[in-house]
C-alpha cells in the first residue's frame, strides 16, 4: 500500500530535464529520504510530489487519487510541504504564521477560532516552540523559523508531509528533536518524505531512501539495503564505512575523501 | 533556493502597539473611529474655502437633496456645497480609499514593500489612456481606456523588470520609473498636440493629479469602482495572507497562485484606471497609508484592507483641501501635496531596507 507515489515524473525548465522519469513511493507510517548531491533535483521533485507544481509528464498519486485531478484546496488538505528557507518580511507573529496552515480547511472568513487556536498551540508545542506564539517571526533565528514552518505544515493536519532539508539551520539538539518528531508522526500513520543532504541523518532515521543523481533515480529501497558504501562512492565520490551505534544500535556512517 | 526577501520590513518599532494589534477589537474599534473621522473630515472640508459655509449648512444641503423635508439653502450657497465642494470631496475620499487598497494588494502580490500604482507606472499608463480618449476622440469609455492604459503599463513594468533577471523590488521600481516617464511624456505630447486652451494646466492635472473638475459623475465613477473592486477584495483578504511566505508556500496552502495574482493585479489596474480617469495620477497614497496602517493593525489583510481604505480616504480629503486652500485663490495639483508628504516616507522605506548586493 502506498500513501504517496510518483510514476515516471518529469520536470523540465528551459529545455533541460531537471527530473527525468522518477518513480518513487512512500508507504504510510514511514519516513523516506530523498538523497542526492546538490543539483540532483531533490527540491524540484519534492514540489511536484507535494502537489504544488504540476509535472511535465508522469503521475502523482495521493493514495489512489491522481493528485493533479484533485482541487488545489483538497490537495492542500492531503499533503503539506515544508520549504527550505521560506522567509517573510511581513511582521507576522509566530501564531499568525502557523495559523496560515489552517487555510485549506477554512472558508474565506476563517473557521472556528477555538479549533484554530487549539491546533496552532498543539502544532507549536509539537515542534518545541510553545512559548513563542506571540513573538514576531522576523525576530527569530534561522532554526526557530524553520521549526515554525514545520508547525505551519503540522497545522494543515495532512496524512502526507513533505520536507525540504528539515534539519537545515538547526543545532544538533534541535535536529534530533525534529527527527524524533518525524518518527513520532510516522508512528501515528503519517507518510513522510524528506529531502536530505546529510547521509548520516538518512542512515540513522529513514526507513527507506530514494537516491537521485542528475534528475534520475540511481537507487531506491529500504535504507539498510540501499544506502551502502559502494552506492555512496558511486554517487558522492566519497569512501564510507557503515558502523553501528554502540548504545542505540542505529547505523552510523563515517565518510572520508578517497585516498585519505 | 530563494534568497530571503528583505523588502517587506516596514517602518518603525511597532512593539508599543502589540497589545492592540491583530485583535478583532482593532478592526471594529479603529474602523469605527476612522468612519467617524471620515464623516467629520468630509463635513469640515466642505466648510473650508473662499465662501464661508457652516457645518450646519452642509447637513442642511445634504438633507434637502435627500428629500428629508428640511428647508433648502439659498441656490447660491447650495450650489457651492452640493455642486462644487461635496462631489469634489467625496471623489477625493473614493480616490484615496481606492489608491490605498491598490497599494496593499500590489504590495502583497509582488512581495514588494515599494509597490504602489504610481511607482509601478499604472497611474501614468491610465493617464495616457484617458488623455488619448479625451483628446483624440477615440470612441471608448474613459474609464475603460484608463484601465487599458493601466494594465498595459503594469504588464510593461513587470516584463521589463523580469527581462534579464529576477523580479526584485529595486528592478521593479526602476522599470516603473521607465514606464511611467514614457507614459508621462507621451501624455504631455498628446495634450500639447491637440489642446487649444491652457495645456500646461491640463498636463499638470494629469501628471500630478487634480480633483478640481470633480463633480457628481466623478463620484459615481470613482465610488462605483471602489465598491465594485473593493468589496470582493475584502473577501479574499485571507488569500493575500497566504502570500506571506512566497508563491510556493501559497500554492502549498491550496491557493491558485497565478490565477489569483493576475485576477487581482487586473482588478488593481481596473480600480486605478477608474480613479485616474477622474483625478489624474496622484502619487504615494498607495505607498504611505498601507505602511502607516500596518504599524497599528499588523500585516493581516482582513484588518489592513478596510482600515487602509478608510485612512486613505481621510488622507486624500485633507490633502485635496490643503491643495485648494493653502495658496487660495491659486490651486496646487493635489499630487504636489501627497508627494511632499509621501516622498519622505518612501525615502525612509528605502533607508530601512537592507539591500543585498
Amino acid at each position: 500500500m502506498t500513501a504517496l507515489s510518483g510514476e515516471r515524473v518529469e520536470v523540465r525548465a528551459d529545455g533541460r530535464l531537471l527530473v527525468d522519469g522518477v518513480d518513487c513511493t512512500v508507504a504510510p507510517g514511514t519516513v523516506t529520504a530523498v538523497l542526492g548531491p546538490n543539483g540532483a533535483g531533490k527540491s524540484t521533485l519534492l514540489r511536484v510530489l507535494a502537489g504544488v507544481n504540476r509535472p511535465d509528464a508522469g503521475t502523482v498519486r495521493f493514495g489512489d487519487a491522481d493528485a493533479f485531478a484533485l482541487r488545489r484546496r483538497d490537495r492542500a488538505r492531503l499533503a503539506a510541504l515544508v520549504e527550505q528557507d521560506a522567509t517573510t518580511e511581513l511582521d507576522l507573529t509566530v501564531a499568525d504564521a502557523v495559523a496560515l496552515g489552517r487555510l485549506p480547511h477554512e472558508g474565506l472568513w476563517g473557521g472556528n477560532q477555538d479549533e484554530r487556536n487549539g491546533i496552532v498551540s498543539a502544532s507549536l508545542e509539537a515542534v518545541g516552540m510553545a512559548g513563542f506564539a506571540d513573538r514576531r517571526i522576523t525576530t527569530l533565528s534561522g532554526g526557530e523559523r524553520q521549526r515554525v514552518l514545520l508547525a505551519k505544515a503540522l497545522a494543515q493536519r495532512t496524512p502526507l508531509l513533505l520536507l525540504d532539508e528539515p534539519t537545515n539551520h538547526l543545532d544538533i539538539a534541535a535536529q534530533l528533536t525534529t527527527l524524533a518528531l518525524l518518527r513520532r508522526l510516522a508512528a501515528g500513520g503519517t507518510a513522510i518524505l524528506a529531502a536530505l543532504h546529510d547521509l548520516g541523518v538518512a542512515a540513522a532515521h529513514a526507513d527507506a531512501v530514494v537516491v537521485l543523481a542528475g534528475g534520475r533515480v540511481v537507487a531506491a529501497g529500504p535504507t539498510h539495503e540501499t544506502l551502502v558504501p559502494p552506492l555512496i562512492r558511486e554517487v558522492y565520490g566519497v569512501d564510507a564505512v557503515l558502523l553501528e551505534h554502540p548504545a542505540s544500535g542505529r547505523p552510523v556512517l563515517a565518510m572520508e575523501l578517497p585516498g585519505t | 533556493m530563494t534568497a530571503p526577501d528583505r523588502t517587506l520590513r516596514v517602518l518603525g518599532r511597532p512593539a508599543l502597539l502589540d497589545g492592540i494589534r491583530g485583535s478583532r477589537l482593532t478592526l471594529t474599534g479603529v474602523g469605527a473611529l476612522l468612519l467617524v473621522l471620515l464623516a467629520a473630515s468630509v463635513a469640515a472640508a466642505v466648510t473650508i474655502g473662499p465662501a464661508d459655509i457652516r457645518v450646519s449648512e452642509v447637513w442642511r444641503s445634504i438633507a434637502a437633496h435627500l428629500g428629508l423635508g428640511v428647508s433648502p439653502l439659498s441656490p447660491l450657497r447650495d450650489g457651492i456645497v452640493w455642486e462644487l465642494r461635496l462631489p469634489r470631496i467625496l471623489t477625493a475620499a473614493a480616490v484615496g480609499a481606492g489608491l490605498a487598497l491598490a497599494g496593499v494588494v500590489m504590495q502583497a502580490l509582488t512581495r514588494n514593500s515599494l509597490a504602489d500604482p504610481y511607482l509601478l507606472g499604472l497611474s501614468s499608463g491610465a493617464s495616457l489612456g484617458a488623455v488619448a480618449v479625451v483628446l483624440l476622440g477615440v470612441g471608448v469609455l474613459l474609464p475603460v481606456a484608463a484601465f487599458a492604459g493601466a494594465m498595459a503599463a503594469l504588464v510593461a513594468t513587470l516584463a521589463l523588470a523580469r527581462a534579464g533577471g529576477a523580479l526584485t523590488p529595486a528592478r521593479t521600481v526602476l522599470a516603473g520609473v521607465a514606464v511611467s516617464s514614457l507614459a508621462g511624456a507621451v501624455t504631455s505630447l498628446v495634450i500639447f498636440w491637440t489642446a487649444t486652451g491652457d495645456s500646461y494646466r491640463e498636463i499638470l492635472g494629469w501628471l500630478l493629479g487634480s480633483l478640481a473638475g470633480a463633480r457628481w459623475p466623478a463620484v459615481a465613477v470613482a465610488g462605483g469602482a471602489l465598491l465594485a473592486v473593493g468589496i470582493p477584495l475584502l473577501l479574499v483578504a485571507r488569500i493575500l495572507d497566504a502570500f506571506a511566505f512566497g508563491d510556493t508556500s501559497a500554492a502549498a496552502l491550496g491557493v491558485p497562485v497565478s490565477a489569483v495574482r493576475w485576477t487581482l493585479l487586473g482588478a488593481t489596474a481596473l480600480l486605478t484606471g477608474a480613479l485616474v480617469s477622474v483625478s489624474g495620477s496622484i502619487g504615494f497614497v498607495g505607498l504611505v497609508l498601507p505602511h502607516a496602517v500596518r504599524l497599528v493593525t499588523g500585516p493581516g489583510h482582513r484588518a489592513l484592507l478596510p482600515l487602509a481604505a478608510l485612512s486613505g480616504a481621510v488622507f486624500l480629503v485633507w490633502a485635496d483641501t490643503a491643495a485648494r486652500s493653502l495658496f487660495d485663490p491659486r490651486e496646487l495639483p493635489v499630487g504636489v501635496v501627497t508627494a511632499i508628504l509621501g516622498a519622505p516616507v518612501f525615502a525612509l522605506l528605502l533607508i530601512r531596507r537592507r539591500e543585498r548586493s
